[in-house]
């Protein structure tokens, strides 16, 4: 164990909770008598072993970066977005049913057009929860909650029952949106061996350039931050936290909303009936979680999950392990990051060890240490 | 349909949809009214529901018409120890509440499918042989009227949950053990100081959450699904959270809202065979519990409705 700076220590936790979460699932692989070793290397030729893989791995990382990003703006400002998945699927639909329902416009004006309908359709959804903390306090973990599931059974209402019927190929999806809409470049699956990356990407890559200078360099980005460290400071300091904490919730929508418009108008071509919340909700958050908010970060995870999920299925096919190990690496990789507590002790009680001086410096776990002991000694008297 | 066979339908719908939602929502109170915040009751009921079911499918012989009921008792535990993982996290490791419970939920339906998996060679399960079915109370069924709505071929289940709500509404407002409870909710740092074990109340109300979660999923699985799968547990969890909520923190009150929303979710079942609501769309009855529990979270504006410190995780002598 070493002595180790604060930021080295960032990187260091992430890191061991992604070492400690695969070997999770390599226990658990091998409680059953799968091999992991053999997993986890069809793992990483499903994910990375031809240029279609990994254009599909590309592919995946696409709305992933996007709801991450979008959980983090919500973070940023002391806030618990979990309906990305709602946020997500509102503008899959949006994107699809004005794809659909202008299918001959020109492709330069119907594309815009349906990402930023979808992109505001997931602003919309965000803007209740946002609004309900802004004006009654409201918990934003809880409405979030809720709206996912209103949101999934009214996908479901306006599929079977709200669109044109010409709109449905059958009573669980629609037709496929036509070219004038479509994300896919024939030179980029071409250059990924026909794989379904498509022009999504870019928008992501675009997101994370702009997500990062608008939290680091404009005054709405400033204010954000400002009120997710301390509201009632920021409040005294003249910003409007009501007005910060909506924008915040509807930049964070706004994402989730293009999360799912490269899922509609990228991966899947059409909306096809849900029977859960849409994975790449929870899945974004998750991402979020590990790359704790930077861009850099979100973009490292990102691509490490989804190296994951598109790898599971060829571990499930090579290996012959069962596709959900996957998601338990997932959920343990996070669950040590949720300790990090925990991890960083690891370095920290070395660090007091070698050299009193930090310790002494205002460090809260030293103090707690300290207080720890000056109890003990009191009830002892 | 007369009157009262429709009644009796609708009234036995919902108790059997209730049912898993008032043990699951009961659980929540404990462990929110010990300040820690249960988002993870959704992967807690999905283990309940896995295990209760391969435990059934394993032990149907052996145990003949008692296995559902010793599925119960096997879903408890495992609910508790699903939901240990929980405890330490936010108690000891002072992890997010709701990223702890959120990778409850990730983990359950990933770990049960796995299992399902390496258990039976498929994602989905066989049907189970022995399952709860209905059951009629003798003597009081007799009655005219009330009788054969109520108390004939209805689920015992059903009855069982009430009165755990009862007893659960007893234990947190008239017992030690529940003022304990709760002042461990309201403010740590007083029942502290006033030597009363934080941490083991704390882990006591998330554990109880784990064990009532694990039945009200045991009971689902063996009640309504009759079999386990990936999509055998989709929002009840939530939905229970939501009646916690929407009962103001009370186990009576989380009861009373379970029956409604329990009501809702038979009717956008049943509603087809009864006149006026199958003319109303189905996804307005889906929609009703959330979109209800968002508004009685609007209107309580400003009231302390839920444990004040609830969400906090407390440092012993910070």
């Amino acid at each position: 164990m070493l002595k180790v700076s604060q930021p080295v220590k960032k990187v260091l936790v992430p890191l061991i909770s992604i070492i400690a979460g695969f070997l999770v699932g390599a226990i658990i692989m091998l409680i059953f008598s799968y091999s992991p070793v053999q997993a986890y290397a069809s793992m990483i030729r499903g994910a990375l072993g031809t240029t279609s893989s990994i254009g599909e791995t590309l592919r995946q990382a696409t709305p992933l970066i996007l709801t991450a990003l979008g959980f983090s703006v919500a973070s940023s400002a002391g806030f618990f977005n979990i309906g990305l998945s709602g946020q997500a699927l509102a503008g899959w639909v949006g994107s699809i049913w004005i794809a659909l329902a202008f299918p001959n416009l020109p492709t330069y004006i119907l594309l815009p057009l349906a990402i930023i309908v979808g992109a505001l359709a997931g602003a919309l959804t965000a803007a209740i929860p946002g609004f309900l903390r802004a004006y009654f306090g409201t918990s934003e973990v809880i409405v979030t909650i809720m709206l996912n599931y209103v949101v999934l059974y009214v996908s479901t209402y306006l599929l079977q029952s709200a669109m044109p019927a010409s709109f449905r190929s059958s009573q669980d999806a629609t037709k496929t949106i036509s070219s004038h809409a479509s994300l896919r470049m024939d030179w980029l699956s071409n250059l990924f061996g026909g794989s379904r990356v498509h022009g999504g990407l870019f928008i992501a890559l675009i997101a994370l350039v702009l997500v990062w200078v608008i939290m680091k360099k404009t005054t709405l980005g400033f204010e954000i931050r400002a009120v997710g460290m301390n509201p009632f400071a920021s409040e005294y300091a003249g910003m409007s936290s009501k007005r910060t904490i909506i924008m915040s919730m509807v930049l964070s929508g706004t994402l989730a909303g293009l999360g799912g418009v490269v899922e509609g108008l990228g991966t899947y071509q059409n909306f096809f009936t849900q029977t859960a919340s849409l994975s790449i909700g929870f899945d974004g958050m998750a991402v979020s979680l590990l790359g704790s908010g930077s861009s850099v970060g979100i973009l490292l995870s990102a691509l490490l999950f989804s190296v994951l999920k598109i790898g599971g299925l060829g571990m499930q096919t090579g290996a012959g392990v069962p596709f959900e190990i996957v998601s338990i690496v997932i959920a343990s990789i996070i669950f040590f990051v949720a300790i990090d507590y925990v991890i960083g002790l690891l370095f920290k009680q070395r660090q007091n060890r070698e050299t009193e001086q930090i310790a002494a410096r205002t460090d809260s776990k030293a103090t707690v240490a300290v207080t720890d002991e000056q109890k003990k000694g009191g009830s002892t008297k | 349909m007369n009157m009262v066979s429709m009644l009796a339908l609708i009234v036995s719908s919902t108790l059997v949809f209730s049912t898993p939602l008032i043990f699951t929502a009961v659980g929540g109170s404990f462990s929110e009214h010990s300040g820690v915040v249960n988002v993870g009751l959704e992967g807690i009921m999905v283990m309940g529901a896995f295990s209760s079911v391969v435990f059934n499918l394993t032990f149907a012989d052996t145990f003949g018409k008692a296995t559902p009921w010793i599925a119960l008792l096997v879903a408890s535990v495992v609910g508790v120890a699903i939901s240990a993982l929980h405890a330490v996290a936010t108690i000891n490791f002072r992890a997010d509440h709701i990223v702890s419970g959120t990778v409850i939920n990730l983990l359950a339906p990933a770990l049960s499918v796995f299992l399902v998996k390496a258990i039976y060679a498929k994602g989905q399960t066989d049907n189970i042989a022995q399952s709860f079915g209905y059951f009629t109370f003798p003597a009081i069924s007799k009655i005219p009227v009330i009788g054969p709505i109520l108390f004939k071929d209805t689920s015992i289940m059903a009855y069982i949950a009430i009165v755990v709500a009862i007893i659960a509404w007893w234990i947190q407002f008239k017992t030690k053990f529940g003022l304990r409870l709760r002042s461990v909710g309201e403010n740590p740092q007083a029942a502290d100081t006033l030597g009363i074990n934080v941490y083991g109340y704390k882990y006591a109300g998330v554990l109880i959450s784990g064990l009532l979660g694990g039945i009200g999923g045991a009971v689902f699985a063996q009640s309504i699904s009759g079999n386990f799968s990936a999509g055998t547990i989709v929002g009840q969890g939530f939905i229970s959270m939501a009646a916690m909520i929407f009962g103001k923190w009370n186990p009576i009150g989380a009861m009373g809202a379970a029956l409604f929303f329990g009501f809702a979710q038979s009717l956008s079942i049943i509603g087809g065979q009864l006149p006026v609501i199958s003319k109303i769309p189905s996804v307005y009855l889906q929609c009703a519990p959330y979109v209800l529990t968002i508004v009685v979270l609007v209107l309580f504006l400003g009231k302390a409705v839920g444990p004040k410190e609830n969400g906090t995780n407390y440092i012993k002598s910070k």
